[in-house]
């Protein structure tokens, strides 16, 4: 008997009298999403801004020093931003490391942590860059910003074949003493633009 | 070694200041995870849902493991399955050697910890870097982790400069939070750069979408699995959920229980490899059906490691990770422990207080203390109990059943205790009152008093 059948068949003899799946409970709504969620992003260690449209979206990215100051940087967001780094031209991702900062589209917000949902088509041929990357700016749509988790898996896309994150401020670390350092191996700082 | 869990707490807090300074560190999760909980209104009724969908779970794991399977080959993941830990080594090994990988980046897998993956592949050549920065200073230093979420918990970061200084050449004297983990940072970027595959654990994997989930604050996962073609991850049967959209009542609770936070900072879905490359998933066994199939402790296969049990657990707070002969310690490892070896463990369902906090954080409330004293049972009824213990029932039992013998018996300590108060504080009695005073013995017992006062 292969290990496969083997443990399915134990784990059959084990199986308990089947358990009915219980209901969830509706996950509670803040009555303004979008000022919510740029409190939790603040509160996870990273930047929040709202911005009205599109323009403002461009001056804000212009305004941000680590985009400004950057020589290495890239920016997926349709129409935003202009790429210093061409990720096509790229065939290996231990290529992108030394990127300075990227801006990347996210799907959707999460309120009550400051999540951002970025599908893996939001991250160009090379899915490292959200990680590699030194300083990191999300972008999300206010429309797109929901109360909580449970609302966030009823609305989000998950491509299969594929791959997609929360992500929700920047890398951190407390394994030393608890106190908390950001910046362990992913982007030192994570902006996030509510646009809208 | 010593497995016995009073011996070495008795070992720990020999250091005073340091059990002091360790309990407040480990006081300071529960604190954190206390705020974050309370700020959800739905907080219970999510944890009863998390522990309806676990116990559904677990009433067809075969099921959801099938389909889990079928859908993550349609994702052109490949599955493999092991019986044991044996098993599971040799897969991972075979995958990576064949592949001609040398250097491989490793998140944090308490399950990996359980089937010795490390010492297996070292042995065979492959040099294996954790790359949690807790896992890296406990891998760097030669120790096993001493908490599961914190796994360099113990130690001081003075300690952790000293150990860098050594081991990556930082220079003499670091104790700083921020430079320190700066150092980590730059010293493992070079070996996600250099290495030719990434190893991680599962947190959950979803039967109804056929991916798996991993979570992370650092993005050592990202990292390490981003970079080379290769990616290989850990899981046991336990960590299949039904559907994807379940993900929104566990991740709520995960990290608000684990530390304190409203979410981790990576939560990441891997529904097929990297374009170009390979994801093995290795689905193992190694002893959890046999849990399944034993009514009384199947939940505790429900557990999400958030960790949440040791930090409330005044036990482990009080005797540190390391005073458990288990890989994982506190509550949830005093089940798991004695569950797989129940004479190497047998101590440890015994480094209880039994208050029952354990169940009182847990997110998908496992039921830990009431686990705890059926297992007593069980290593009582195996006669694995030392000696000493065994005797002082036996003789208490007698006493107890027998009211002449009792009566002589607080007469005796009555009198003895008058006249020499100072026989508590030597022999076995002595563990009662090295940190207390017994009250002054009556000079009369109650029968007595009663009895002059003619009621």
């Amino acid at each position: 008997m292969s290990s496969r059948e083997a443990i399915l068949s134990a784990l059959r003899k084990a199986a308990p009298p089947a358990v009915p799946r219980p209901a969830a409970p509706e996950g509670s709504r803040f009555a303004d999403p979008v000022g919510r969620f740029l409190e939790s992003a603040k509160a996870v260690g990273g930047e929040a801004a709202r911005v009205p449209d599109r323009a403002g979206l461009e001056a804000a990215l212009r305004a941000l020093p680590v985009w400004a100051e950057a020589r290495k940087k890239v920016s997926l967001v349709p129409g935003v931003g202009v790429s210093t780094v061409d990720l096509a031209a790229i065939s290996d991702p231990h290529q992108l490391e030394g990127l300075e900062v990227a801006a990347l589209p996210g799907e959707l917000g999460v309120a009550e942590n400051g999540a951002v949902w970025v599908p893996g088509t939001s991250l160009g041929p090379h899915r490292a860059v959200f990680v590699i990357t030194e300083h990191l700016v999300l972008v999300v749509e206010a429309k797109d910003v929901l109360s909580n988790m449970q609302e966030a898996y009823g609305r989000l896309t998950l491509q299969r074949p594929g791959y997609g994150l929360f992500i929700s401020g920047p890398s951190k670390t407390a394994d030393i003493e608890q106190a908390l350092v950001i910046g362990a191996h992913g982007a030192r700082s994570c902006t996030v633009f509510v646009v809208g | 070694m010593n497995t016995f869990h009073a011996d070495r707490a008795a070992a720990f807090l020999e250091d005073a200041p340091h059990a002091h300074w360790y309990d407040t560190a480990v006081w300071f999760m529960r604190s954190k995870r206390d705020h974050a909980a309370g700020a959800v209104a739905e907080w219970e009724r999510l944890r009863d849902a998390a522990s309806g969908l676990k116990a559904h779970a677990l009433s067809d794991l075969a099921g959801y493991l099938e389909e889990f399977e079928k859908n993550a080959k349609a994702n052109g993941i490949q599955v493999h399955w092991a019986r044991d830990g044996e098993e599971h080594n040799r897969i991972v090994h075979e995958i990576l050697a064949a592949r001609g990988v040398k250097l491989v980046a490793k998140s944090k897998s308490m399950l990996t910890e359980e089937c010795g993956l490390n010492p297996y592949l070292e042995s065979r050549g492959l040099e294996i870097v954790d790359t949690d920065l807790g896992e890296r200073i406990v891998q760097l230093a030669g120790e096993p982790p001493s908490h599961i979420v914190m796994p360099a918990i113990h130690r001081k970061k003075e300690s952790i400069g000293e150990l860098f200084h050594e081991k990556l050449q930082t220079p003499a004297g670091l104790s700083d939070p921020k430079t320190l983990t700066e150092a980590a940072r730059q010293h493992l970027r070079k070996k996600f750069l250099g290495a030719q595959a990434g190893l991680s654990g599962v947190n959950f994997a979803l039967a109804d979408t056929g991916g798996i989930v991993v979570v992370t604050n650092e993005g050592n996962a990202d990292m390490g699995t981003s970079l080379p073609p290769l990616h290989v991850a850990s899981m046991g049967v336990e960590k299949v959920i039904p559907r994807a959209a379940d993900l929104g009542v566990f991740l709520r609770l995960l990290a608000r229980s684990a530390t304190g936070q409203p979410i981790s900072t990576y939560t990441t879905h891997f529904h097929g490899p990297l374009r170009g490359g390979e994801l093995h998933v290795v689905i193992v066994d190694n002893g959890r059906s046999q849990i399944l199939a034993r009514e009384p402790f199947r939940r505790s296969l429900a557990c999400i490691r958030c960790g949440a049990c040791l930090n409330t657990c005044p036990v482990y707070r009080r005797s540190g990770g390391y005073s458990y002969s288990y890989l994982i310690p506190g509550p949830i490892g005093s089940v798991l422990g004695p569950l797989r070896d129940a004479e190497k463990h047998g101590s440890l369902p015994f480094a209880s207080s039994l208050c029952g906090s354990c169940s009182d954080v847990c997110p998908v409330q496992i039921d830990l203390h009431h686990q705890l004293l059926a297992l007593r049972e069980e290593i009582v009824g195996k006669g694995l109990l030392p000696w000493t213990k065994r005797l002082g029932m036996k003789l208490a039992g007698l006493v107890l059943r027998h009211p002449t013998l009792y009566r002589l018996a607080a007469a005796l300590a009555r009198r003895t205790l008058r006249s020499a108060p100072g026989l508590v504080q030597i022999g076995p009695a002595a563990t009662w009152t090295r940190q207390r005073d017994l009250p002054e013995p009556p000079r009369q017992s109650f029968r007595e008093l009663w009895k002059r006062e003619g009621a």
